[in-house]
């Protein structure tokens, strides 16, 4: 059923189609609707969850792991201030490796206060062991949600994710989106088995202390779970493509890389931007292309080196900063490729706060690119975009 | 063949020797009488204390139920949503508890325990109170006592033993409207059985404050601690009762009380004070004053 | 123990009853002189580290009597502080 919706409904309906049996509900600019919209489905009947309306995010979360030990699949959504008040508890979740997934508004974080889109909220949670996919559009919001359970629950990953969608870009901007029948969904998405959940006959003691000589081989076990998280994520966006008739990518979505010498790396909303940017490049003559960074955890490193083999000039277009040395993608593409290709790699900050992306900024971008390619050398490492300075 | 009730309380055991409690611990003494009550169809929410250590470290367990350990801060929050997940699938029979300190409790854990009880689940929290942070070393809490020393509230020349007194949280939770609330201690182990056996008929959340005493932290010989336990109820520094829907019952009465300084006398934490007449003084009254209130209520609610 | 990556399960979680003997932790142990004990098992009562067990004792008229469990028994001494008629001794240990 084609239905014109805003990224949150879009959430809050992948999020209903999955059946969860527990939502864990607090508000926060801008994914408020989401909840709101969870509490009118169980309100009029459609949904059947247990609706905790808690009084932190910090219970949210809390909430939600102890359903899914229970258990029962769960749900919770939030953003900026309110992720970041979870940050000990998302250690806890993929740690004790719980397979939830959770909806984050990316926005600005304060101070100064804003509600803006940033994806700094979202990169200061990169080490929590939770796998992160950033969406570009409303419909791969929905279905990145469903995808994410099948993911999340498979035996042999059993991490925790996080589906990031830009503040208001895509929270509350109303696209066309499909959303899919309960019945094809109940088809796609087994049941909830979580292997390790709590048996009242079989005691266990979650957590407990482990002495130096134990506890590096649970966190290793983590990694390697991350690892396996590759090919499961394609192995689900191939399956889903086969059911839904969609597919926006797996861990990368390509967009006309071929022959391309120059390439940005973008993730989220305003990749959009970046596509128009380089249809009309294109249309001019130059040959540039974009990757689209799908999945932020697990990192695609294989498939990074594999597609930007032969690009001369690499922009990573990082709506975040690490204070430090540079974005999140600006480090971690250049570490990835280190050893593997002499491409040049330049940051490009922007978007923080939520300052506008427009095509026009990303043209602008390229055609820096582009000069960086033609002098062979970098002008700067790091460039923030459209400053006030 | 053991009779089921031994010395009036029911003789089966879900716990394990060889625990790594202290010699004397009142916080183990206190899960060995909670299990005979809860029995063996329950998990317990153990966030950082005493009794992330008691339970035995990887790969081990000593107790017979399942511990879900988590985060200082949420053992209520996360009791909600193992309690809300269970009564989704059906399973009735399952008692989730809280298992906390007083520290995780009373400070760091206030705010998810009040957000739980408000929103009324169906659920049993019990914070076993070492009156301190024990497990860090004995650094002082908002449940110590006034007058106590502690790490962080060292007596030194600047007596900066601590002034504040106890925090109440059976009287913050009662102004919740929680259904069932309740003082216990270890010293009266048929008292603190009996209340939570009731707790567990009542819909809603409950709460029982388990006074627990901590050998290392007050500064008593090892095998004192239900004597230590004992004067705590005979000196009013700690009285036992319930509250049911708003109404008080005082459950152990004293004939006679002894002074407060008994109490004082028999643990090193409060050693400081016996040379201190006006804090004597002042704490007497303190506990007096409080005792009296406390009999008010009883008589005030009596006929709700 | 350790194990290795392989034999653990996947999420971290204990499994095994504990063994470990607390009985090295002792001082003193305390012993019973049942000639006196008159079987009210308030030792047992109070012990915080189940470390007396309630054995059948057919030489008693209440059938039962409580046994030091010395493998375990950390000497904390709370059983002969409450014992109504301090048949029980805390004992040196060599």
């Amino acid at each position: 059923m084609r239905k014109v919706i805003t990224g949150n409904y879009a959430a809050a309906y992948g999020a209903m189609l999955s059946r969860p049996a527990v939502v864990a509900a607090y508000p926060i600019t801008p994914q408020t609707t989401i909840v709101e919209l969870l509490a009118k489905f169980k309100a009029e009947g459609i949904a059947d969850y247990k609706y905790i309306p808690v009084e932190s995010e910090m219970a949210a979360i809390s909430a939600c792991m102890g359903a899914e030990l229970s258990g029962v699949r769960a749900y919770t959504a939030t953003s900026a201030h309110g992720l970041l008040l979870m940050h000990e508890m998302l250690h806890w979740v993929a740690g004790q490796r719980i397979p939830l997934v959770m909806n984050v508004a990316n926005r600005a974080l304060a101070p100064p206060w804003s509600v803006w889109a940033d994806h700094q909220d979202a990169i200061a949670q990169r080490d929590t062991g939770w796998m992160q996919i950033f969406a570009e559009n409303n419909q791969e919001v929905l279905d990145s949600v469903i995808m994410g359970y099948k993911i999340a629950e498979s035996h042999d990953i059993l991490l925790p994710m996080i589906i990031n969608m830009d503040a208001f870009i895509l929270t509350h901007t109303l696209e066309v989106v499909d959303i899919p029948d309960q019945e094809m969904v109940d088809e796609f998405l087994p049941s909830f088995d979580l292997p390790h959940k709590i048996d009242l006959d079989n005691p266990r003691q979650y957590g407990t202390l482990a002495f130096p000589n134990q506890y590096m081989e649970f966190r290793y076990k983590m990694a390697q779970a991350m690892e396996r998280a590759k090919s499961k994520i394609k192995e689900v966006a191939e399956e889903f493509k086969k059911k839904f008739g969609r597919y926006h990518g797996d861990l990368l979505d390509i967009y006309r890389i071929d022959g391309a010498d120059v390439v940005l790396i973008t993730m989220g909303a305003l990749s959009s931007m970046g596509k128009e940017a380089v249809d009309i490049l294109r249309e001019q003559g130059y040959n540039v292309g974009l990757i689209r960074l799908r999945t932020f955890r697990p990192f695609p490193t294989e498939d990074l080196r594999k597609y930007l083999k032969d690009v001369a000039v690499i922009g990573t277009i990082d709506r975040s900063y690490s204070f430090g040395y540079g974005g999140a993608l600006f480090n971690e593409v250049k570490a990835a490729l280190y050893g593997h290709s002499d491409v040049i790699v330049k940051d490009y900050i922007v978007g923080i706060g939520g300052r506008d992306i427009s095509t026009e900024t990303m043209i602008k971008i390229f055609k820096n690119a582009i000069e960086i390619k033609k002098e062979g050398k970098l002008d700067r490492e790091i460039e923030w975009i459209d400053l006030n300075i | 063949m053991i009779p089921e009730k031994i010395a009036g309380i029911p003789s089966v055991e879900y716990m394990h020797p060889g625990h790594y409690a202290c010699k004397g611990c009142g916080a183990a003494l206190s899960m060995r009488y909670a299990l005979k009550a809860i029995g063996k169809k329950a998990v317990a929410v153990i966030p950082a204390c005493c009794w992330s250590i008691i339970q035995a470290p990887f790969p081990f367990r000593d107790l017979d139920i399942n511990i879900v350990n988590v985060a200082f801060e949420v053992t209520a929050a996360v009791v909600s949503g193992l309690v809300e997940g269970f009564e989704y699938q059906g399973k009735k029979d399952v008692v989730v508890f809280g298992w906390a300190g007083d520290g995780g409790t009373v400070d760091i854990g206030i705010q998810t325990l009040s957000g739980a009880v408000e929103r009324n689940h169906n659920m049993l929290y019990i914070m076993y109170d070492n009156e301190a942070y024990e497990n860090t070393g004995i650094q002082r809490s908002s449940a110590t006592p006034i007058g106590a020393w502690t790490t962080t509230t060292p007596v030194g020349k600047t007596k900066m033993w601590k002034k504040e007194p106890k925090k109440n949280i059976v009287e913050i939770l009662v102004a919740h409207n929680i259904p069932y609330a309740a003082t216990a201690t270890v010293a009266y182990p048929e008292d603190m059985i009996r209340k939570i056996q009731k707790a567990l008929t009542i819909k809603g959340p409950k709460f029982i404050h388990v006074l627990s005493p901590c050998q290392p932290g007050w500064r008593y010989p090892p095998e004192k601690m239900i004597e230590v336990s004992r004067l705590a109820v005979q000196t009013k520094a700690f009285p036992l009762y319930e509250v049911e829907y708003g109404k008080y019952r005082i459950t152990v009465k004293p004939r006679s009380f002894l002074p407060i300084v008994e109490y004082f006398k028999i643990q090193g934490r409060f050693k400081h004070l016996l040379a201190e007449e006006e804090m004597i003084k002042y704490i007497q009254e303190y506990v007096d004053r409080q005792w009296e209130l406390l009999l008010k209520k009883e008589e005030f609610t009596k006929s709700l | 123990m350790p194990f290795k990556v392989d034999e653990l399960p996947e999420a971290p979680y204990s499994f095994q009853l504990v063994v470990n003997k607390t009985g090295s932790w002792r001082n003193f142990r305390p012993v019973i002189d049942y000639n006196r004990c008159i079987r009210c098992m308030i030792c047992w009562k109070f012990c915080p580290d189940l470390s007396i067990q309630i054995v059948p004792d057919e030489t008693h008229k209440l059938k039962i009597k409580p046994v030091i469990d010395y493998e375990h028994c950390k000497g904390c001494g709370i059983c002969a502080n409450e014992c109504p008629v301090k048949c029980i001794e805390m004992v040196r240990e060599e």
